[in-house]
């Protein structure tokens, strides 16, 4: 495979709550109190390679929304680098760190909250590639035209609001907008959630045909396992903000190795599945204020022995490209 | 309309008579801008122990067609025509203070967000006694112990400290529980559930699902689950009826339903939802979008995105029993055998 556009190398992100008065006062009478922090995203090591799709899935408060973000430069790592085309994407000076922003795009969830509400279509897709010297005042009309066809949307439609539109509709202007700088690499986070199915599959089918159009790259995050098993070359599954799995998405999809990917898989609905019995993996997700020692998942697991609940499991290659972070797999071995 | 199983029972139910039925049911909103026919002759019957999945996407009529049993239809909207039957009885004409004796006793509602049935300042014990007690003469402490063994029926862990708590201190999942534990205490003999899983993760979606059809199961209770989400409702329900436009295209059992979809709406629903076998390739997805209630295609709703529409199609399709058991209303269906489709 070709060189990677971003590579991971331990990243954390933590987000504390600072304590207020009352708990300054305590800390300052000697009780044991510390600032709250959340580990959102803890030690992830990710490479995405130029052209491929890497699916990264989780249920709600795993981390994978934070780490798109930070893949994706809103955000900072508090830990560990994020390197764009081999070079730390903080140490990025000028030119090259403004090149490196926009290569990198991301799509939203939400097409309500993501669009300014205030600015017409034609304004949301073509301002960026005018400021950033993509087109000419004199060609920006067909420029915009060319992008909004792109996403499958009307340029007629471009002097109206966002609101004059509906779900999906919104989603192809966020399509347009991310596109309209010609980034070589998009984020999507959640891009499809908030769709009707029949809109989904439309939203869905854009992305792998401009794939295949633009030769992008995307780190795809879902929840939804059926539409990542879909789009993916790669998938990565986090829990409470480790990787608990990485493989191939057929490997994945054929022979998972974590508990936790197990009990997703098995437990995700399927349309040719009739009338089966549901049962579902015991227990909620914990907080992760407060994260399970050990394994995360050990308090859920059906497998958990001893050791998963005093050491924190690594990361190990059980086969060519599959990596699973259980300590079953010592075990076997 | 079409011919409903079985003749009307009287109001003295029967335990083979259905515990609902819905007939011709029209629910229509008087706005400025025109008459939305959010529910337009809506019919099906849903049987003791039996789940009923009500499919379509958002603005097809589902939810309204749920809240129209339940008699909670606000201006407006008003339900204009139809009979909806409970054990014989026509929801639909009786006084609100009857349907409040029924609703919340024998007929129950799950909401999509469980905030809509919790009060978010008051104790969960508390509204759940209150609850026990408005349809039940017991003593406070009985009520107590029965809002105590539904929230065990559920899977709350340590039900005794969580009635203590307020819905604020609950996960959304556990929320959602709660919100299900309410509607059980009187162990209802018809549920609607309107999309609750929708909101909630994968793995805590699994074992709601599985509570409910424990329930099910166990209490006989005939259950109406809507939602827009074809994979779960294949899981749970034993008869589908797929909604477009306020109006029911197809409705048959699920089996038949999702392997040999009759109208091409449905099979281009089931198109769309990416699966196992269909790695990589584009999904068959349906061209354009649901259309405004207000400014429908004359005729069949669906023509304008229809791949087999023909001129005929502009002439309004009955809702016809194409095949036994099965009902779609289309002319030109799919999956028909050779010498019928003739």
């Amino acid at each position: 495979m070709s060189t990677p556009i971003i590579e991971l190398k331990g990243v954390s992100k933590r987000f504390s709550k600072p304590l207020d008065l009352a708990g300054k006062l305590a800390r300052k009478l000697g009780a044991p109190v510390k600032d709250e922090t959340v580990h959102a995203v803890d030690g992830v090591d990710l490479i995405v390679r130029k052209g491929e799709v890497v699916g990264l899935v989780g249920e709600s408060g795993c981390g994978k929304s934070t780490l798109g973000r930070m893949v994706a430069g809103i955000m900072p790592a508090s830990n560990g680098d994020i390197l764009w085309h081999g070079k730390r994407l903080d140490s990025l000076q000028g030119a090259e760190a403004r090149q490196a922003k926009l290569q990198t795009q991301m799509i939203f969830q939400d097409p309500y909250a993501s669009l300014n509400p205030r600015m017409k279509v034609a304004d949301i897709v073509g301002e960026a590639p005018l400021v950033h010297g993509l087109t000419k005042r004199s060609e920006w009309d067909g420029y915009v035209d060319n992008q909004m066809r792109r996403a499958g949307l009307d340029p007629s439609f471009k002097r109206r609001y966002p609101h004059q539109f509906s779900g999906g509709q919104r989603q192809r202007i966020g399509i347009a907008r991310a596109l309209a700088v010609q980034p070589e690499f998009i984020v999507c986070d959640e891009a499809v959630a908030a769709l009707d199915v029949s809109i989904q599959a439309q939203i869905l089918n854009l992305f792998m045909d401009l794939r295949r159009e633009l030769d992008l790259t995307y780190l795809f995050i879902s929840h939804d396992l059926g539409v990542v098993e879909h789009l993916s070359d790669r998938v990565v599954i986090m829990y409470l903000g480790r990787v608990v799995e990485e493989a191939p998405a057929e490997e994945v999809f054929a022979r998972a190795n974590h508990p936790y990917t197990q009990a997703l898989l098995s437990e995700v609905p399927r349309i040719e599945a009739r009338k089966k019995s549901f049962a579902g993996i015991k227990g909620e997700i914990p907080s992760p204020l407060n994260p399970p020692s050990g394994c995360h998942f050990h308090p859920r697991c059906p497998h958990a022995f001893d050791r998963c609940k005093v050491e924190k499991p690594a990361l190990k290659e059980i086969a060519p490209g599959h990596k699973s972070r259980c300590h079953l797999n010592d075990r076997a071995a | 309309m079409a011919a409903s199983p079985g003749a009307v029972s009287p109001v003295s139910a029967t335990a083979s008579s259905p515990t609902l039925e819905v007939r011709n049911l029209q629910t229509h909103f008087f706005t400025r801008a025109g008459v939305v026919k959010a529910v337009d002759g809506v019919s099906f019957t849903v049987g003791r122990g039996k789940v009923m999945g009500l499919v379509g996407e958002s603005g097809s009529g589902k939810t309204v067609t749920g809240f129209s049993i339940l008699g909670l239809v606000d201006e407006p909207g008003r339900i204009v025509g139809g009979e909806i039957l409970f054990h014989g009885q026509n929801l639909a004409r009786l006084k609100e203070e009857e349907m409040r004796q029924l609703r919340g006793n024998r007929i129950a509602m799950i909401f999509q967000d469980p905030m809509m049935t919790l009060n978010p300042v008051l104790r969960v014990d508390t509204q759940m006694i209150e609850t026990v007690l408005a349809h039940t003469k017991v003593s406070k402490e009985e009520a107590r112990q029965r809002a105590r063994d539904t929230l065990g029926m559920v899977g709350i862990p340590s039900p005794d400290e969580r009635l203590k708590s307020y819905p604020h201190q609950f996960s959304g999942g556990m929320r959602q529980r709660v919100a299900i534990a309410i509607a059980l205490l009187h162990r209802p003999e018809l549920i609607v559930a309107d999309e609750p899983t929708t909101a909630l993760d994968v793995t805590i979606q699994a074992q709601i699902l599985a509570e409910v059809q424990k329930l099910c199961a166990q209490t006989g209770t005939a259950m109406i689950w809507i939602t827009h989400d074809l994979t779960v409702v294949a899981g749970l329900a034993d008869e589908l009826a797929v909604m477009y436009a306020g109006r029911v295209v197809e409705h048959g059992p699920v089996n038949g339903t999702l392997d040999k979809p009759l109208h091409p709406y449905t099979m281009g629903l089931i198109g769309s939802v990416p699966s196992r076998n269909k790695r990589g390739e584009p999904l068959r997805q349906i061209p354009g979008m649901t259309p405004s209630l207000l400014n429908l295609p004359v005729g069949c709703a669906f023509r304008t995105r229809c791949p087999k529409a023909q001129d005929k199609c502009q002439q309004d399709p009955p809702l016809g029993e194409l095949l036994p058991g099965r009902r779609a209303r289309c002319f030109f269906p799919y999956n028909m055998p050779a010498e019928a489709a003739a």
